[in-house]
């Protein structure tokens, strides 16, 4: 008799019809995308603020440099002595005050200073700084026998194409977009072993403390029921997931366009520097490609090794939740046990954010990649940068085995402990468990 | 065939704890058999290795003349002692559910619950949850989920816990009359009187060994003393104690008659049969009470536990 399908259906409709599973599944989004709109306006308030800054420019060089944008407006007030200058800047609640001193090229940029109530913002430092070093550049230049013309001219905009010796081109928006694939598949999977390993934890223990485990056992294996509930959690789980997907989208239409925020916006003062970079290369040929990125991923393996590895490595880490339900009594049991299985994910994430940037194809992201309780969310992370089909299958193998093992370890632990009451399991308890 | 489950020098270790040692135990078709012991001598251990929770580490288990396997989960019914249900599920999903997983269809699991909810006139339960029943509300689903499926064997492991003395009758008058339609039940208690009242054979387990079992009745003539009280209305009582007494042994009794000259436990050897005892008592004075002592249950129970 195989109850499997009756099993998942049972516990898929038991979560998805709990209220506190729809009520998270609706508000969720809500609460994400209040967060998010806060935290934008927050930002865009900040970035908004006019800010006046008076510059006393004694050596008169830079009498063009400083132009007014929208948020902060340059004053220049010349002919007055720096103590002056100060106090008016001081009585007005100016911003701050840009001193340049007198000097020749050479000499000026030691002169300079910033005077200000409160220690200034660093972006707007970096920004003066970048105005006045591009300035003395282009002096410099001109006492050397450029003209203008000629400086503009020398500009240029290296974007280095990258390819393999196999051929395949890549370029730094090619990484970028593959940071982006990898790092949010990895992290999902990260997400979702968190939130449905906890929950097929709970569902164990709910019940062995409502002691029906006993009635169903007699008539089910117990490996059977442990699957059927991983299976139906984690269906519950893709149920919310491509829910709460769909609701973001939506919302954040919604939101952008009632408050007619562009979510994206929120690094409006990143977007003007990096505008100021793209002086020469026209944005159109930007998106090009970005789209041409797109096209450019290993999008098939990519599908086959996100679907292969989250499935691997969610089953390998939920029948452990799954042995740690059936190990406790209740809730506050489980901490002792939460640690060894949170350790290697944390890890996972880690390696996976630090190496993998650093070197996709580096020592330790490679060893991790391999490690079966680190390589599901490592490799995932490292497939978009092209991953030898070899060190895929191996990595996949080893998940595999180890998956069946802990899946048969984490039955045997289920099926002596759900029929212990009102003890609290040891790992030598567990240990012994495995011999029954 | 008459036993419809042999086990057969079953043992079962948990580590370095023998559970289980050897016991073997033999129920008849459509008997009542009183699996007995004191808490933690293994019963529950034998059910669950029965019910194909646990596999024994040795020996064999035969239901209906074949080896136990898979397909006999369906036929056997199971009330755990640690029962429950889900909370927070709905009684008749949780009963239809309960029900598929012992292998009704869901349309006959539904005829069947029917009936059974009209017989305890609990219909109106259907769509409540679990949670909103009282302990013995609860446990009344779970005799009908145990009984749902027509199985050859039930088991029940203390089954009138929680019950009030109405609700108790009610279910022993069902066990009873599932007996009559032809099921087998096991019944393990420490209940004495529900014992006496309802089982013909039982099984003593004590320390992991199977100690006694058999027909009650057998065992009950194995267990008496020939001993029996007599209540004689009599005007010199003293001279016929003395004359008893020097004829058979005498214990005190406390047994409650109506004429009380002479009461007295008297105990006779295997030799002398029970009219010698009688026609010499109807000699000496007026006979109104003349009972053999039959051991109950409970004093089997505790004199063979007290003896290993």
């Amino acid at each position: 008799m195989n109850h499997l399908p009756l099993i998942i259906k049972r516990e898929y409709l038991n979560k998805v019809k709990n209220k506190s599973f729809i009520i998270m599944t609706f508000l969720s989004p809500l609460i994400m995308i209040a967060l998010i709109s806060v935290v934008a306006y927050l930002l865009q308030l900040n970035t908004n603020k006019k800010r006046t800054i008076s510059i006393l420019d004694e050596s008169g060089l830079f009498s063009e440099v400083f132009i007014n944008t929208e948020n902060i407006t340059y004053n220049y007030s010349n002919n007055t002595a720096l103590s002056s200058a100060k106090a008016v800047v001081k009585e007005k609640e100016q911003y701050g005050l840009l001193y340049i001193g007198k000097g020749d090229l050479e000499t000026v940029s030691e002169t300079i200073q910033f005077y200000s109530e409160e220690s200034p913002s660093l972006t707007i430092i970096s920004s003066l700084e970048n105005k006045i070093e591009r300035k003395l550049r282009d002096l410099k230049l001109v006492a050397n026998g450029l003209d203008s013309e000629q400086i503009k001219a020398s500009r240029a905009n290296v974007n280095i194409s990258q390819e393999t010796f196999d051929g395949q081109k890549s370029s730094k928006i090619d990484n970028i977009l593959k940071l982006a694939f990898g790092g949010i598949s990895g992290y999902l999977l990260f997400m979702f072993i968190i939130i449905y390993g906890n929950m097929i934890m709970r569902s164990v223990i709910e019940e062995k403390t409502s002691r029906i485990i006993e009635i169903i056992i007699s008539s089910v294996k117990p490996i059977q029921l442990m699957m059927g509930k991983i299976i139906g959690t984690s269906l519950a789980g893709v149920t919310q997931f491509a829910i709460w997907i769909i609701l973001l989208g939506i919302l954040s239409t919604i939101v952008s366009m009632i408050f007619g925020v562009d979510l994206m916006s929120a690094q409006g003062q990143q977007q003007e520097l990096v505008q100021q970079a793209m002086d020469n290369s026209s944005v159109q040929n930007e998106i090009n490609l970005v789209v041409q990125s797109f096209q450019n991923l290993p999008l098939a393996n990519l599908i086959v090794a996100f679907l292969l590895f989250f499935i691997g490595g969610y089953l390998l880490y939920s029948s452990l939740y799954a042995a740690i339900g059936a190990a406790v009594d209740n809730e506050t049991d489980t901490q002792q046990f939460m640690l060894p299985i949170l350790m290697p994910l944390i890890l996972a994430v880690y390696v996976g954010v630090f190496t993998v940037i650093e070197d996709p194809h580096g020592t330790v992201s490679t060893v991790f990649s391999f490690i079966p309780f680190t390589s599901p969310v490592v490799m995932l992370m490292r497939i978009p940068f092209g991953v030898p089909l070899w060190q895929q299958l191996v990595s996949l193998l080893l998940l595999i085995g180890t998956f069946t093992s802990t899946v048969w370890f984490a039955a045997k632990i289920y099926r002596v402990g759900i029929l212990m009451y009102g003890k609290k399991a040891s790992y030598k308890e567990l240990f012994k468990w495995l011999k029954y | 065939m008459n036993k419809l489950l042999v086990a057969d020098s079953v043992s079962k270790d948990y580590g370095d704890f023998r559970a289980l040692n050897q016991v073997s135990i033999a129920v008849p078709k459509g008997s009542i058999f009183g699996l007995l012991g004191p808490n933690g001598a293994g019963k529950t251990t034998l059910i669950r290795i029965i019910n194909q929770i646990t596999m024994p580490d040795e020996g064999k288990v035969i239901l209906d003349g074949q080896p136990l396997q898979q397909e006999h989960i369906k036929d056997i019914g199971y009330l755990p002692e640690e029962r429950g249900l889900y909370k927070s599920m709905k009684v008749g999903e949780q009963a239809l559910y309960l029900a598929q997983l012992k292998g009704m269809s869901k349309s006959e699991a539904k005829k069947q619950l029917k009936l059974w909810f009209d017989k305890f006139e609990i219909g109106d339960w259907w769509n409540k949850k679990i949670q909103e029943l009282s302990k013995g509300q609860a446990q009344k689903i779970q005799f009908i989920v145990t009984v749902l499926h027509k199985p050859k064997l039930l088991i029940f492991d203390e089954p009138f816990s929680g019950f009030d003395p109405i609700n108790a009758n009610l279910i022993k008058d069902e066990i009873l009359k599932l007996r009559e339609e032809g099921s087998t039940v096991i019944f393990s208690t420490h209940r004495m009187e529900s014992v006496e009242e309802l089982c013909d054979h039982i099984a003593l387990i004590h320390k992991s060994n199977k100690v006694l079992d058999g027909n009650l009745i057998d065992i009950k003539r194995q267990y008496k003393s020939n001993t029996f009280e007599v209540g004689l209305k009599s005007s010199n009582s003293q001279t016929v104690i003395n004359e008893i007494k020097n004829k058979f042994v005498v214990l005190p009794a406390t047994f409650k008659n109506v004429y009380d000259d002479v009461k007295l436990n008297v105990k006779i050897t295997p030799e002398i049969s029970p009219n010698d005892l009688l026609s010499f008592l109807t000699s000496k004075a007026e006979v109104h009470h003349f009972v053999e002592v039959i051991p109950s249950a409970n004093d089997i129970f505790i004199k063979t536990v007290k003896n290993n």
